[in-house]
C-alpha cells in the first residue's frame, strides 16, 4: 500500500512541476500590465517604472519563474501585488471558507442524491425511476449561477429570508454561518446532487443483479434489509471514490457561486485575481488548487483500493 | 423532524442587528493597500477618511478648512507656506503628532519606493520642524494645488512609529476609528479610537465596510438589513430605493466626469479621419443625446456634462452648458470634412455592466449622424495597457475627479502628462495650465482655466458626458450624515438609532 | 500473434462494424428519452439557424421609449435595458450560444482525439509526454482554466470558444487513448499489424471507428457543458460581446435589473437550461443505443 502510494507520488512530481510551468507562463501572457492597473488614477510614469522594477516584472523570465518556485517550495508565495498581503495568508483564509461552503453542498447532494438513487434502482422501470431521472437530468442541466441569481431575487429580496451574500466563519456564529451558506450550498449541491443520483442508481443496479443479492432474497429477508443492508453496503465503494473525486470539482464549481453570493472563498480570489492581473496570486492559487487536485485523486484510488479487496492484490 | 425543526430555527432567526452604535457600509470593490502612499482606489479613500485624518479637510462647499493642522500661511513669494498643528493629538498607538511626525510623513510620500504621491508633493524641497507644533515648507515654485493635496491622501498622517513597507497590514494612523482587522474581498473592521481629538462628534462604536461588488446584491443587503449604507447604489436601483419602507435614498453631484479619449497623435491608431479633423469629433460630439444619456442609463440622476468641472465647483464655466444634439449639423460637418459615411470607428471601454450600458446607447446615438461604432469591451487592466500604448481610437474613461481644478484638467490635456493618451499636444494649453499652478489668487486662476477651456472645447481631444453624481441607499436608522461632492464618507455626528 | 488470412479480418470488420450501427439507430428509436432530447435540441437549432428570416424586430434596434418593458403584444418577452426586443434577442442569442457549444466540442474532439490515439498507438515516451501534459491539464478545474484562458485571449464569443475547446480536450485525449489501448490489443489489429499493413491505415479501419462511438456521446454531453461554461464566461464579460447577443450576456447585464425587469434574467437561463437538458438526454439516449452490454 505504501509502496503503490509512493510510486503514484512519484508519477504525479512531473505532473506538478508541468502545472508549474504553464501556470506561470500563462500568467505572463496575459495581457494587460498589472502595474497600470495598479496605479489607476495616480499614473506617472517614474512611478509606473519603479513598481515594475520592485516586483522585478524586468527580469528575464526563467529568472523571475525560478524565484518563484524556489519560494514557493519553502512556503513562500509571495505578496499580492495589488493589496500587499502575503498570499500564503491569503490561502489560509479563503481555502476554509469554500471547503465550509463544499463540505454543506456535499452533505445537501449526499442528502439528496444517494436517496433518490436507491429508490430508483430498486424501482427500476417504473413513473418513479423516470421521475427521478429527469429530475437528475434537469439538476445536471440548470445552470447553477442563474439558478444562485433567481433564489437571490426570490428568496433574499421577495421573501428576505435569508440573506443574499457574504460570509460569516462558524466560530464567530455558527446559526449565522450557516444560514449565509445554505442557499449558496443548495445551489452548488443541485449538479452533485444530480451526479451522485446517477451513479448511485447504475452501482445499486450493478449489485442488485448479483449472486449474493439473489440469495439474500430467496432466504426471505426483507425486502429493505435486502436493499439497505446487503446492496447498498456493496454499491458504497464506487460512490465513495466518487464523492472523492467530486470534492475536487465542488471546489472548482465554487468560482460562480462565490461570485454570486459574494462569499470571500478561493473562488472569488482567483477570479478577481485574474482581473486585477495579480499575476502572484493567480499563480499561487491555481498550483494550490491542481495540487489539492491531484491529491484528492490520489486518495480515491487508494479509498478504492483498500475498499476493493480484490484489486489490493494485483 | 428534525432537520425541518433545525431549518425553520435557521431561516427564524432574525436577521442579526449587529451591536449598537455599528456602521456597516457595502462598498462596491475591495480596496488596495491601506497605505495612504501607496493607495490608488476610490474605494481605498473612503476608507482613510475614518482611519486618517489629513492636515486639511473640506466642507461640502468645497472649501478648505482644517483638520489636523489649524492654520497655514504662504509667504508673499508662495515659496514657503508655514502649518500650525493642532495640539493633544495622538496616533492610534499613543504615540503623540507633532511637526516631526509630519516631516517623516511628507519625506515618505516623496522617497519611499512604492509611493505613488511623489508627483503631487514636487514643489516640496525641504521641511523644517520649526517647533512642536509648527512646520514649514520649502516650495521650489509656487503650488496653489498643493493644499488640496494636503486635504487627501498626501496628507493623510501615519504614526512614524509604524511606518514601514509593511504599513498596510497593520495601518496605524489618528483619524477617529483604529483599525482591528481586514478579510481580503470581504470586509475591512475599524472601531471607534477613544483618544481622538475630536472624540465628541463620533456617536459610532465602529464601522465596519463590507465588500459586496454586485449592485443588486449590494442592495439586497440594504433591504434585509444586513448592512446600513449603500456606497455606488446602481441609479437605476434608486426608484425601488424610494418606494421601499425603513430605506431611503440620496445623492449628491460629484467632482469627477465620465468621458470619451480620443487617439490624437499616440501611434497608428492615431490616423483616422477622428483622430485628424477636429471637425469629425464636433460631429461625433453633436450627434449625443446627453439629456437621453442620462434618462436612459442613470434614469436622469447624473448631469450631463460637456467641461471636466463639477457644477458644484467654483471653477464650473457658465460658458460651455452640455452640448445639445443636433444631428444635421453633425451631418452637415462629416460632410465638411469630407469623410465617406458610414465612418467606421472603434471605441474602447471597461466590460462593466453600465459602461456597456452607455456605449450601446451612444453606439446608436452616432449612428444616425454616420458613425459606425464597433465596440471592443476589455478589461479594465487591458483597457489602461492599451490606452497607454495607444492600441485605440476611442477609449471611454472616467476620472472621480480632485477638490483643486488643477486634478481634474492638467494631467489630461498638458503635452506629455500621465493621463493624456491621445497626446494631444498645444503649447498654449500648456502653458495656461501650467501658469494656473503657480496663481493663488482664485479670480486668476478662473480666467487662465476659462483660457484654456476655449481651446481644448475646440480641439476636442475628449469629450465629457456626464458628471458623476454620488448615489446612495442608506437606512433609516442612520441620523446625521452629510454628503460631501469627494464622494468620501465623513462619519463626524453620525449615529445608528435602534 | 496469431496468424489469420487478410480475408479472416475484413470479415470482422464488417460483422463488427456494420449492423451495430443499425441496432444502435433501433436502439436509439425506441429510447424516449434520448428522442425527448434530440427534439429539445431541434427546436432550438432550428430558431436559430432560421433567424434571419423569421419577421423579426432587429435584435440590436434600441428603442428610447421602451426600456425595460414588460412582456407584452408588442414585445412578447418584454424588452431589455436599453429598449431591445428581448424575443429578438433570444432567438439570436441562441446562434451563439449553440455554435459556442459546437465550435468549442469540435475544437476539443480535433485536437483531442488524434492526441490521444498517438499515445495510446505508439506508447512509450510519446505516450509519457501527451499523458503528463494532459494530466497536468486535467489537475486544472475545468472553469478555472477556462476564465484564465479567456482573459489571456481577450473577451471575445471567438476565444471563449477556443478556451472552453482547449480546457475540454484532456477528457477526449484520455477516452481515445483507453479506448486505442483496448482495441489495439484486440486479435485482428495484431494481425492486421502482422500482414504489414500500414500504420495510417490501421488507425482509419481499426481504430478510428471503434473510438468514434463513445466520443461521440462524451461530445454530446461535452456540448450541454460547452454551453454552460460560454454562459458563465459571458456572464463574467469574457464571452459574446455586445450589442450582439448571447444568453449568458444577456443574463450578465440581466443581473443588474433583477427588481426592475426579472423577466430578463428568466428566459435566458430558461432557454440554457432547455438546450443543456436536450444535450443531456440526448448524449444519454446515445449512450445507451451505442453500448453493447445493454440490450
Amino acid at each position: 500500500m505504501l509502496r503503490f502510494f509512493l510510486r503514484r507520488l512519484l508519477v504525479a512530481i512531473p505532473t506538478i512541476i508541468l502545472i508549474s510551468i504553464f501556470v506561470f507562463m500563462l500568467q505572463k501572457l496575459l495581457p494587460g500590465d498589472p502595474v497600470l492597473a495598479m496605479a489607476g488614477e495616480d499614473r506617472d510614469p517614474e512611478t509606473l517604472a519603479r513598481l515594475r522594477a520592485k516586483y522585478r516584472l524586468n527580469d528575464p523570465l526563467f529568472v523571475q519563474y525560478w524565484t518563484w518556485i524556489t519560494g514557493v517550495l519553502q512556503g513562500d508565495f509571495g505578496n499580492s501585488i495589488r493589496t500587499g498581503e502575503p498570499i500564503a495568508k491569503l490561502i489560509g483564509q479563503k481555502l476554509p471558507v469554500t471547503l465550509q461552503l463544499a463540505a454543506m453542498s456535499m452533505f445537501f447532494a449526499t442528502l439528496i442524491g444517494i436517496p433518490m438513487g436507491i429508490i430508483s434502482a430498486v424501482k427500476k422501470g417504473t413513473k418513479t425511476d423516470f421521475a427521478a431521472n429527469v429530475v437528475a437530468l434537469s439538476g445536471l442541466s440548470i445552470p447553477n449561477f442563474w439558478l444562485g441569481i433567481m433564489m437571490i431575487l426570490l428568496v433574499s429580496v421577495h421573501w428576505q429570508l435569508l440573506p443574499a451574500s457574504g460570509y460569516v466563519p462558524p466560530t464567530e456564529d455558527l446559526g449565522q454561518s450557516l444560514r449565509t451558506m445554505l442557499m449558496p450550498a443548495f445551489v452548488l449541491g443541485t449538479g452533485l446532487a444530480a451526479a451522485l443520483m446517477r451513479h448511485t442508481r447504475s452501482a445499486m443496479l450493478e449489485v442488485l443483479r448479483q449472486d449474493y443479492v439473489r440469495t439474500a432474497r430467496a432466504k426471505g429477508l426483507i425486502e429493505r434489509r435486502v436493499v439497505l443492508k446487503h446492496a447498498f453496503r456493496n454499491a458504497l465503494t464506487p460512490i465513495v471514490t466518487l464523492l472523492a473525486l467530486l470534492f475536487g470539482e465542488l471546489v472548482a464549481g465554487a468560482v460562480l457561486t462565490e461570485q454570486i453570493f459574494t462569499i470571500p472563498g478561493f473562488g472569488k480570489l482567483i477570479v478577481d485575481a485574474v482581473f486585477n492581473r495579480d499575476y502572484a496570486v493567480v499563480q499561487g492559487v491555481v498550483l494550490v488548487t491542481a495540487f489539492g487536485f491531484i491529491l484528492m485523486n490520489l486518495l480515491a484510488d487508494m479509498a478504492y483500493m483498500l475498499l476493493n479487496p480484490r484489486l489490493r492484490k494485483n | 423532524m428534525k432537520k425541518t425543526l433545525l431549518l425553520a430555527a435557521l431561516l427564524g432567526a432574525t436577521a442579526f442587528s449587529a451591536q449598537a452604535g455599528n456602521l456597516r457600509i457595502g462598498l462596491e470593490s475591495d480596496p488596495d493597500a491601506l497605505d495612504p502612499d501607496k493607495s490608488r482606489t476610490f474605494v481605498g479613500r473612503i476608507v482613510f477618511t475614518s482611519l486618517c485624518d489629513k492636515l486639511f479637510d473640506i466642507t461640502p462647499e468645497l472649501e478648505i478648512v482644517p483638520q489636523l493642522a489649524t492654520a497655514s500661511t504662504t509667504s508673499d513669494d508662495g515659496k514657503t507656506m508655514t502649518l500650525t498643528l493642532r495640539e493633544g493629538v495622538t496616533f492610534h498607538d499613543g504615540t503623540p503628532f507633532d511637526a516631526e511626525a509630519v516631516k517623516a510623513n511628507i519625506e515618505r510620500s516623496k522617497t519611499f519606493d512604492e509611493s505613488v504621491r511623489k508627483s503631487e508633493l514636487t514643489s516640496i524641497e525641504t521641511i523644517d520642524v520649526v517647533d512642536d507644533l509648527t512646520v514649514r515648507f520649502n516650495l521650489s515654485a509656487p503650488d496653489a494645488p498643493l493644499i488640496a493635496q494636503l486635504a487627501d491622501r498626501s496628507g493623510m498622517m501615519m504614526a512614524p512609529s509604524a511606518l514601514s513597507p509593511e504599513f498596510s497590514n497593520a495601518p496605524v494612523c489618528s483619524g477617529p476609528f483604529k483599525y482591528v482587522e481586514r478579510v481580503a474581498q470581504d470586509k475591512i473592521v475599524l472601531e471607534k479610537y477613544e483618544d481622538y481629538w475630536n472624540a465628541d462628534a463620533i456617536d459610532l462604536d465602529g464601522v465596519t465596510y463590507t465588500i459586496i461588488p454586485d449592485s443588486t446584491v449590494r442592495l439586497a443587503n440594504l433591504q434585509s438589513g444586513d448592512i446600513d449604507i449603500v456606497n455606488q447604489l446602481a441609479a437605476t436601483d434608486a426608484e425601488a430605493v424610494r418606494n421601499a419602507k425603513g430605506i431611503s435614498f440620496a445623492n449628491i453631484t460629484g467632482l469627477g466626469y465620465q468621458g470619451l479619449t480620443f487617439n490624437l497623435a499616440n501611434g497608428e491608431m492615431a490616423q483616422t479621419p477622428l483622430g485628424q479633423d477636429a471637425k469629425v469629433r464636433k460631429a461625433f460630439d453633436l450627434a449625443l443625446d446627453r439629456a437621453a444619456i442620462s434618462q436612459v442609463v442613470f434614469d436622469g440622476l447624473f448631469q450631463p456634462a460637456s467641461q471636466p468641472f463639477s457644477p458644484s465647483s467654483p471653477y464650473y464655466n457658465p460658458d460651455f452648458p452640455p452640448v445639445e444634439r443636433d444631428i444635421e449639423a453633425a451631418k452637415a460637418l462629416l460632410a465638411e470634412a469630407g469623410v465617406a459615411v458610414p465612418l467606421k470607428v472603434k471605441i474602447q471601454v471597461p466590460n462593466t455592466p453600465v459602461t456597456m450600458q452607455l456605449v450601446q446607447v451612444i453606439q446608436s446615438m452616432v449612428a444616425e449622424a454616420g458613425f459606425e461604432v464597433e465596440i471592443i469591451a476589455k478589461e479594465f487592466a487591458t483597457l489602461l495597457n492599451d490606452a497607454d500604448v495607444g492600441d485605440f481610437q476611442i477609449s471611454q474613461q472616467g476620472w472621480s475627479g480632485r477638490i483643486d481644478p488643477d486634478g481634474n484638467i492638467h494631467q489630461f490635456v498638458t503635452t506629455g502628462a500621465g493621463f493624456n493618451d491621445g497626446q494631444y499636444s498645444n503649447a498654449e494649453i500648456d502653458s495656461l495650465l501650467n501658469e494656473a499652478r503657480t496663481v493663488s489668487d482664485p479670480a486668476k486662476r478662473v480666467e487662465l482655466y476659462q483660457k484654456a477651456a476655449a481651446i481644448y472645447s475646440e480641439d476636442r481631444p475628449l469629450l465629457y458626458l456626464y458628471h458623476l453624481a454620488w448615489l446612495y441607499g442608506i437606512d433609516d436608522k442612520v441620523q446625521g450624515l452629510t454628503l460631501y461632492p469627494d464622494g468620501m464618507l465623513r462619519l463626524e455626528g453620525v449615529s445608528v438609532a435602534d | 500473434m496469431t496468424n489469420i488470412p487478410t480475408t479472416d479480418t475484413a470479415v470482422a470488420d464488417t460483422v463488427l462494424d456494420r449492423p451495430s450501427e443499425s441496432r444502435a439507430w433501433r436502439k436509439f428509436r425506441s429510447h424516449s428519452i434520448g428522442k425527448a432530447g434530440a427534439f429539445m435540441v431541434a427546436f432550438f437549432v432550428i430558431l436559430a439557424v432560421l433567424a434571419p428570416v423569421l419577421p423579426l424586430q432587429d435584435p440590436v434596434a434600441t428603442d428610447w421609449g421602451a426600456v425595460r418593458k414588460s412582456p407584452s403584444f408588442a414585445h412578447w418577452l418584454g424588452t431589455d435595458e436599453i429598449g431591445r426586443d428581448l424575443l429578438s434577442r433570444m432567438i439570436w442569442g441562441a446562434r451563439a450560444s449553440l455554435l459556442a457549444g459546437v465550435v468549442s466540442v469540435a475544437i476539443a474532439v480535433i485536437l483531442g482525439v488524434p492526441l490521444g490515439i498517438l499515445a495510446g498507438y505508439f506508447g512509450g515516451w510519446t505516450d509519457a509526454v501527451i499523458s503528463r501534459c494532459t494530466e497536468a491539464l486535467l489537475a486544472m478545474p475545468f472553469l478555472i482554466l477556462a476564465i484564465a484562458l479567456a482573459a489571456f485571449l481577450g473577451p471575445s464569443l471567438t476565444n471563449a470558444m477556443l478556451a472552453i475547446g482547449i480546457a475540454a480536450m484532456p477528457v477526449f485525449i484520455r477516452i481515445t487513448r483507453g479506448q486505442v489501448l483496448t482495441v489495439a490489443a484486440e486479435d485482428y489489429v495484431e494481425s492486421a499489424r502482422a500482414v504489414g499493413l500500414s500504420t495510417p491505415k490501421i488507425l482509419r479501419r481499426y481504430v478510428l471507428p471503434n473510438v468514434l462511438p463513445p466520443i461521440l456521446v462524451q461530445a454530446t454531453l461535452t456540448v450541454a457543458t460547452a454551453i454552460i461554461a460560454e454562459a458563465s464566461l459571458s456572464f463574467l464579460g469574457l464571452g459574446q460581446q455586445p450589442p450582439s447577443p448571447s444568453w449568458g450576456s444577456m443574463l450578465n447585464t440581466a443581473k443588474n435589473f433583477l427588481s426592475q425587469a426579472p423577466w430578463m434574467a428568466l428566459w435566458p437561463g430558461i432557454a440554457i437550461f432547455i438546450v443543456v437538458l436536450g444535450f443531456n438526454l440526448l448524449g444519454d439516449g446515445l449512450r445507451d443505443a451505442l453500448d453493447p452490454r445493454s440490450d
